[in-house]
């Protein structure tokens, strides 16, 4: 089936008791794109999946339109779409194989055509050996792939995918994201991910909708988002974001470590805000920073370094040096001044 | 294996209480088939009562089935969407209507019985009819099969399943046969259990309902005790066991059938 595209227009939320979970919103998503929805949780990222689902109406007014077609009136099992749920909701009263091919028994596929498909959907998930089992008897990981198959078995129009590896430890969600990834290329398909954790945003995501207490906060490209933060929220919840405070003044900006060489410092600049990776070690003697160590931690290719300037939060400093580093010494500082941000 | 003392004296408790439980049953069958059981057994056995039950009473029996099935069967068409539906809606409300909903029981049964004469005791047609005791008989057994449905349904994530089932296309009827029904079986199967042998059991409520044309099992079991020998009495405990206790197996059994396996070859 052809990837959809989605729009969303006005589409905010009430619930009964009064809370806004989400304030209008408008949104398109292309055809075959991996849009991500990342954010803590409470700021409205499930609620917009629900609201594209059709697992929540929108408040009045609000619409969902697939390729055009208003979809907003009708409920999920009219649109079309797989979802894979944070919990899988896999049906403990049916096998692997069962849940895999219930969408196509519902859809009143011949039985041949279901054998078939849930037979290449195991073996793309690469599950086979597990299609008679019963859900109980599955592993987490396993559990997540039996979801993602049951959720594409139907070849749905997009993919909606509710946290979908949150429930497992690290290093499984580190493959699986893999795969995910893979398969979402492979297929093309116009995929929503719903996540709270950073870098599964940044790994899976065409585009990142950051969104915080039920409002856009910034939509771009992980690139965008990394490198050009639109605000304080993002830059502290995307990557780790170096923040020293001072003044402007002629020639650079003022700071309790020193004269930061930042020319484009705006006027009402009271702090200057930077990646760890465009901040370096340099000779303490010529630096235009200088701060004290707070802590170091050796990490083999290199030593992650707390450096303490004045009283703002110690700055993060990554260096492939490989002296030994003590606390309390005494380090030079050098920025990127091109890469210095005003939020 | 050398055994600890302890062992020993649990074994004997529990024998004992197993003695103490199987005798009477023992006994009271017993009873059922001796010719006179003042004289005990040297008077010899016999089916002669037995046989005086099943031509006296056994429209009694037959009542009693009949009820507890029809019994069965509103419970769970009632009892079913019941729980589901204060499954799906859990709030103060709801919670007030399921503990109003088990009153009937803690009411004593005779008090229920009067409420109903006193309120319908005037509709003729349906007061000598059967369908008076099962209106009883639902009354007080209705609570058992929903609280053993919904104790079911609210161990399991039934939001999310049924959402799972829509995003797959299901509808309300699929996503209820597929998914809701025979994920709360062993509710059900509880419940019926609780239902039959409740409804099969029942004498308080009953015995102020019946009328003469409507005696069940225990009312008549009551009679008997009362107003014949005791050799009657017991052939017709014995008569009920033989048929109660098939009854039961026979559910137990449908409850055990191995999950379906339908292969997706199925349909």
């Amino acid at each position: 089936m052809q990837p959809v595209s989605i729009r969303l227009s006005r589409c905010g939320k009430t619930f009964p008791d009064g809370t806004r979970a989400l304030e209008p919103l408008d949104l398109d998503i292309g055809a075959g794109e991996t849009m991500v929805f990342l954010g803590p949780s409470g700021c409205g990222k499930t609620t917009t999946l629900r609201i594209i689902a059709g697992l929540e109406a929108p408040d009045e007014g609000g619409s969902v339109t697939f390729d055009g077609v208003d979809v907003t009136p009708l409920p999920i099992e009219k649109r079309n779409v797989g979802m894979v749920f944070q919990s899988y909701a896999l049906f403990p009263n049916m096998s692997v194989a069962e849940n895999i091919g219930y969408g196509l028994r519902i859809r009143k596929r011949p039985a041949t055509a279901i054998r078939q498909r849930v037979g290449e959907l195991l073996e793309m998930m690469r599950i086979s050996p597990l299609a008679d089992r019963r859900i109980d008897q599955l592993s987490g990981g396993q559990r997540q792939r039996v979801a993602l198959a049951r959720a594409l078995a139907a070849e749905p129009r997009a993919l909606l995918l509710d946290e979908p590896l949150t429930a497992l430890d690290a290093k499984l969600r580190d493959v699986l994201r893999l795969e995910i990834d893979g398969l979402l290329r492979r297929l093309g398909i116009t995929a929503i991910y719903v996540t709270h954790d950073q870098a599964e945003a940044m790994a899976l995501g065409d585009r990142i909708l950051v969104m915080d207490h039920g409002k856009v906060a910034q939509i771009g490209s992980p690139r965008d988002i990394y490198q050009r933060p639109a605000s304080r929220y993002v830059a502290e919840f995307i990557g780790t974001m170096n923040r020293l405070s001072g003044q402007p003044e002629s020639g650079g900006f003022r700071t309790a470590g020193g004269l930061l060489p930042w020319a484009a410092a705006p006027h009402a600049a009271r702090e200057a805000w930077f990646r760890p990776e465009d901040t370096a070690l340099a000779d303490a003697a010529s630096a235009p920073l200088s701060g004290s160590i707070d802590a170091a931690f050796f990490l083999g290719d290199r030593t992650r370094l707390f450096v303490s300037i004045g009283n703002d939060k110690p700055l993060v400093v990554e260096t492939a040096e490989r002296r030994e580093f003590r606390i309390g010494e005494t380090v030079g500082l050098q920025v990127d001044a091109s890469r210095i941000l005003a939020l | 294996m050398q055994r600890k003392p302890l062992f020993w004296l649990q074994l004997a408790f529990t024998l004992s209480v197993c003695v103490f439980l199987v005798v009477p049953v023992v006994l009271s069958a017993l009873a059922g088939l001796t010719v006179n059981y003042q004289t005990g057994l040297s008077s010899g056995l016999t089916f002669r009562w037995v046989i005086e039950v099943w031509s006296g009473y056994r429209d009694t029996i037959f009542r009693s089935i009949g009820i507890s099935l029809a019994c069965l069967a509103v419970t769970l068409v009632l009892g079913i969407p019941a729980a589901y539906a204060l499954a799906k809606k859990q709030n103060g409300f709801t919670r007030a209507l399921e503990e109003l909903l088990v009153m009937p029981v803690a009411v004593p049964g005779l008090a229920t019985a009067l409420a109903l004469i006193v309120m319908y005791g005037g509709a003729g047609g349906f007061r000598t009819s059967w369908l008076f005791i099962l209106v009883g008989h639902v009354l007080f057994t209705l609570p058992f099969m929903v609280r053993s449905v919904l104790a079911v349904l609210l161990a399991i994530d039934l939001k999310t399943l049924e959402e799972g089932a829509a995003s797959l296309g299901a509808g309300f009827i699929q996503r209820f046969t597929h998914i809701v029904l025979p994920n709360c079986r062993a509710g059900i199967v509880a419940g019926s259990l609780m239902v039959v042998t409740l409804s099969m059991g029942e004498f308080n409520m009953t015995w102020l309902l019946h009328t003469p044309f409507t005696k069940t099992l225990p009312v008549g079991l009551a009679d008997a005790y009362a107003s014949l020998r005791l050799e009657i009495g017991s052939a017709y405990t014995l008569v009920f066991f033989v048929m109660i206790v098939p009854l039961l197996i026979a559910m137990q059994a449908v409850a055990q059938k191995p999950k379906q396996t339908f292969k997706t070859d199925e349909e």
